[in-house]
């Protein structure tokens, strides 16, 4: 059990903590043919899609409500009309994800109300995600809770069909790996939200202004049909409670897919679901998973490994490296949890990069963001980079350290990486 | 009075922008309102950031909630060749609690925080949207915790729904006349010292620069801000010259120093071999130093020498070639001359921020079939690619993906890019990007068919 510390503190130095409503609209991008708006000032949308773009190393669909000094203390109301008619004629969206800010939730503005007024075509989908209201998982467990109050419809139940309930650390390719292990056992996914098919750059000739992958309209709305509902992320718990409360349907909960009981425990789900066998492609990778943990485990063994990370990629994170035999030095997480507590550490650190950068030292490998380099590079570290943003590498988007496969490859990057590292006197 | 400074500001005597000869006399692309659904840009916070953030010794606080700090420390792309406190994000990162019952004590314990843990030049203090909307004091709060902590604390009052970027830098230039420029002495100034105002080292670009001043014995004092120590800042009141570099935003700053210190100001671009001359011939004829102005003819014969040379390879290649430039105010000019320097065709180019005067400069530089681009999004651009027939896109790097995506070659211009395209360096630099750009294999691949998609013909002559 570890202690959940909170460092007294007025400043955050290096903020490891995103915005929530950049998470709601990294939600809103899974959708196939969706636009996310953000009620709020035009830097709030400038700022969150330059992260987006430079991440992602795509052309992200996100808009702004515009909000000045003047509309914000008369009420944001007229200028949400506006975007939604301005973006409705120019951009032909299926659906708009409207994410709020901290700015249209401290003036109080009652957004939901002002939607039911309005006569729309489509559905506009309302995140509360206030910048004060926690960090990039909570926007985006906001926004996929929004998704499920009002899109999927409930109808008899499809026994071959599951719906899975992705978490916001899930890479593109990491969604596509789980998608790809589901119908394998002749099950259909439906993922909300899939950024596999939307955020996993793919070259489609021309420009488009809204998502051109992700979960469509009409999958959403079958989802409820799922006779299974799969949740990755315990940061998703509320949305998967709000699942079986509406559709009286179980669900099964996973932190995450990374690691040997991890891949286990989806798989004996999957068995159990569809009734098969396990398709030998993926016995062999558990094999190959299994020779993996052995060539690494001596240099991963006793290692120790400085993580910051957001709450659900860290508890997947500092679990399963210990697991082989690695020690947490020290554990950050830029939001609190109370399932943190679980962390087989001492404590765990609710704060920001220069937290990790005063407890790292006499670890010898430190994983978080592309913004931890500079504080891996001044402690002779080196770092796996992981979460987001990742803006100075190449084809993270597509890297995948879930099921037996892509576990095998977190270990052998981060054995790669010690190794590579040069021993100091 | 918060109000007043923003009227003033938007009226702007300095700025071309204001001198209409009918309606209103406020700025139009300063008060041009951000349109609900369809702006573009970033806020007054992020242009004041822009501006100041480059002061390498000192600590940039963002007082708000997390989306001001959090999503974007880091990313600016000023070199240091020195200090880098200017790259560590700190922020009040504002709890629903703070702003319940105000945020004011957590920002003076913040400056305090960082005051002893890090001793910087001087704080700057960004007050952003949300403790302007709860109306807290921040100037008071930045005027106690100096006295206490005994550093400059300068608060920078440019919460983002004031307007635009432009907006913020003038605001940001505002505060370094209020509170720093004048506050200090230089330990000793040369008989040609000028200050660079507006240019903010990008990619190191003001390092292909600053070696021709020194050559030609001409002393920077102060950098507004690219590169810049606090200090030089303070004493930048003492220069004799100021040159604003590409920056009508930042016009505020040369007009009051002209005002309050007696120094005059020229415009210059360092992009491109024409404009570079006319820039440092500029400096030496307000010198009236008949030596100077034999060592500025001396260095510009050398470097064009030099520069053919280094140029030879690429100007066959980009000879002709047909670019669409999309980017802000001065820079769609003074990067036109660039691209007309290496034989390029510059078909369109965007006027968004450009003032009247810089748009009459960009239509006499593409000639009468030259297209402006007035405004809109990707899909706009797009049209304008195809319409022109361009063979590339030069931009900022939002609109890199959207190029990318159509198959248009792409050169990034803004501030997140790798490369310096300033002075005589810069240009080579910038001829072998654009040749690389637009040469790249890859464009031949992307035109490959897929198996699935080839002609029939194929498969039936292989199957006979």
């Amino acid at each position: 059990m570890a202690r959940i510390q909170v460092p007294e503190r007025a400043v955050a130095i290096n903020p490891l903590k995103l915005s929530p409503p950049l998470g709601a609209a990294l939600a809103f991008l899974g959708i196939k043919g969706a636009l996310p708006l953000l009620h709020g000032s035009q830097g709030c949308t400038a700022f969150a899609k330059v992260m987006l773009v430079r991440h992602f190393r795509e052309a992200i669909p996100l808009a702004t409500t515009a909000l000045t000094e003047v509309s914000t203390i008369l009420g944001g109301e007229d200028n949400i009309r506006q975007s939604l008619e301005t973006l409705l004629a120019k951009a032909q969206p299926q659906l708009i994800g409207l994410c709020s800010t901290a700015l249209a939730e401290t003036r109080g503005e009652d957004i939901a109300g002002i939607l039911r007024q309005l006569h729309l075509p489509i559905p506009v989908i309302y995140a509360c995600a206030p910048d004060f209201g926690g960090s990039l998982s909570d926007g985006y467990s906001q926004a996929v809770e929004a998704i499920i109050r009002e899109l999927p419809q409930p109808g008899p139940l499809l026994a071959d069909q599951v719906t899975v309930l992705a978490g916001p650390d899930l890479t593109p390719g990491e969604v596509a790996d789980v998608k790809a292990l589901i119908q394998a056992f002749g099950l259909t996914p439906i993922v909300i939200p899939d950024l596999s098919t939307s955020l996993d750059g793919h070259w489609a000739n021309g420009y488009h202004s809204v998502t051109t992958g992700g979960t469509s309209l009409a999958e959403l709305r079958a989802a409820g049909r799922s006779a299974h509902v799969l949740v990755i992320g315990q940061s998703l718990r509320r949305a998967a409670e709000q699942w079986r409360e509406r559709f009286q349907v179980p669900y099964t909960l996973v932190p995450g897919v990374t690691g040997l009981a991890a891949s286990d425990d989806l798989v004996r789900c999957l068995m159990a679901w569809s009734g098969q066998s396990v398709p030998a492609l993926y016995r062999q990778q558990r094999r190959q998973l299994l020779d993996a943990m052995l060539d690494t485990h001596f240099y991963l063994g006793g290692k120790r490994v400085a993580l910051a990370l957001e709450p659900n990629q860290l508890f997947v994170m500092g679990h399963f490296l210990a697991s082989m035999g690695m020690e947490i030095q020290a554990a950050v997480s830029p939001t609190r949890a109370d399932w943190l507590a679980n962390l087989p550490c001492e404590t765990v650190i609710v704060g920001d990069l220069s937290d990790l950068q005063q407890h790292a030292p006499g670890a010898d490998v430190l994983i978080s963001n592309c913004r931890a380099a500079p504080i891996a590079q001044a402690l002779g570290l080196p770092l796996l980079r992981m979460g987001l943003p990742i803006w100075d590498r190449l084809g993270y988007h597509l890297r995948s350290y879930v099921g037996y496969r892509g576990t095998a490859q977190l270990l052998f990057d981060l054995s790669n990486l010690l190794l590579e590292t040069p021993h100091h006197p | 009075m918060f109000r007043t400074q923003i009227n003033q500001l938007l009226t702007e005597p300095a700025c071309p922008h204001n001198h209409h000869q009918h309606g209103d006399q406020k700025n139009r692309s300063c008060r041009q309102q951000a349109k609900p659904g369809a702006a573009q840009g970033g806020c007054a916070f992020d242009g004041a950031s822009i501006t100041l953030v480059p002061i390498t010794d000192a600590a940039h606080l963002v007082h708000g909630p997390i989306a001001c700090a959090g999503n974007s420390w880091g990313t600016r792309g000023s070199g240091s060749s020195g200090p880098l406190l200017f790259r560590t994000g700190f922020t009040t990162d504002l709890t629903e609690q703070d702003i319940i019952f105000g945020g004011e004590k957590r920002l003076y314990r913040a400056i305090q925080e960082i005051a002893e843990r890090y001793r910087p030049a001087a704080i700057f203090v960004y007050c952003t949207c949300v403790p302007a909307l709860t109306g807290e004091d921040v100037v008071a709060v930045c005027q106690a915790a100096r006295e206490k902590v005994g550093l400059p604390v300068i608060p920078v009052m440019a919460p983002g729904f004031v307007g635009g970027k432009n907006l913020g830098n003038r605001l940001a230039g505002e505060a370094l006349l209020e509170y720093v420029i004048g506050t200090g002495e230089p330990p000793a100034v040369g008989r040609f010292a000028i200050n660079l105002i507006g240019e903010y080292n990008i990619a190191g670009e003001l390092w292909d620069v600053l070696p021709l001043f020194e050559r030609l014995g001409i002393q920077v004092l102060a950098k507004i801000t690219g590169d810049a120590r606090y200090r030089e800042i303070t004493y930048a009141h003492r220069a004799h010259l100021n040159l604003v570099i590409c920056a009508k935003a930042l016009l505020n700053v040369a007009r009051k120093m002209q005002e309050r210190y007696g120094i005059p100001y020229i415009e210059g671009s360092f992009y491109g071999l024409g404009e570079m001359n006319r820039c440092l011939r500029q400096v030496a004829q307000h010198f009236q130093d008949p030596d100077l102005s034999a060592r500025v003819e001396a260095l510009i014969a050398d470097e064009t020498q030099r520069l053919e040379q280094d140029l030879a390879p690429y100007r066959a290649k980009l000879q002709g070639k047909r670019v669409v430039l999309y980017t802000g105010g001065v820079k769609s000019w003074s990067v036109i001359a660039a691209a007309q320097d290496l034989g390029m065709r510059v078909v369109a180019s965007s006027t968004r921020k450009s003032t009247a005067e810089d748009k009459a400069r960009i239509q006499q530089l593409l000639g009468d079939e030259g297209v402006l681009i007035e405004g809109g999004g990707a899909q706009e651009l797009l049209e304008v690619i195809r319409r022109t027939r361009a063979d590339l896109l030069i931009a900022g790097g939002r609109n890199q993906y959207t190029a990318l995506k159509a198959g248009i070659p792409f050169l990034d211009i803004n501030q997140e890019r790798h490369h310096g395209y300033a002075g005589y360096r810069g240009l080579v630099t910038l001829a072998r990007e654009l040749t690389h750009a637009l040469y790249s294999p890859v464009w031949t691949h992307l035109r490959q068919p897929a198996p699935w998609e080839e002609d029939l013909r194929y498969g039936s002559d292989t199957s006979t």
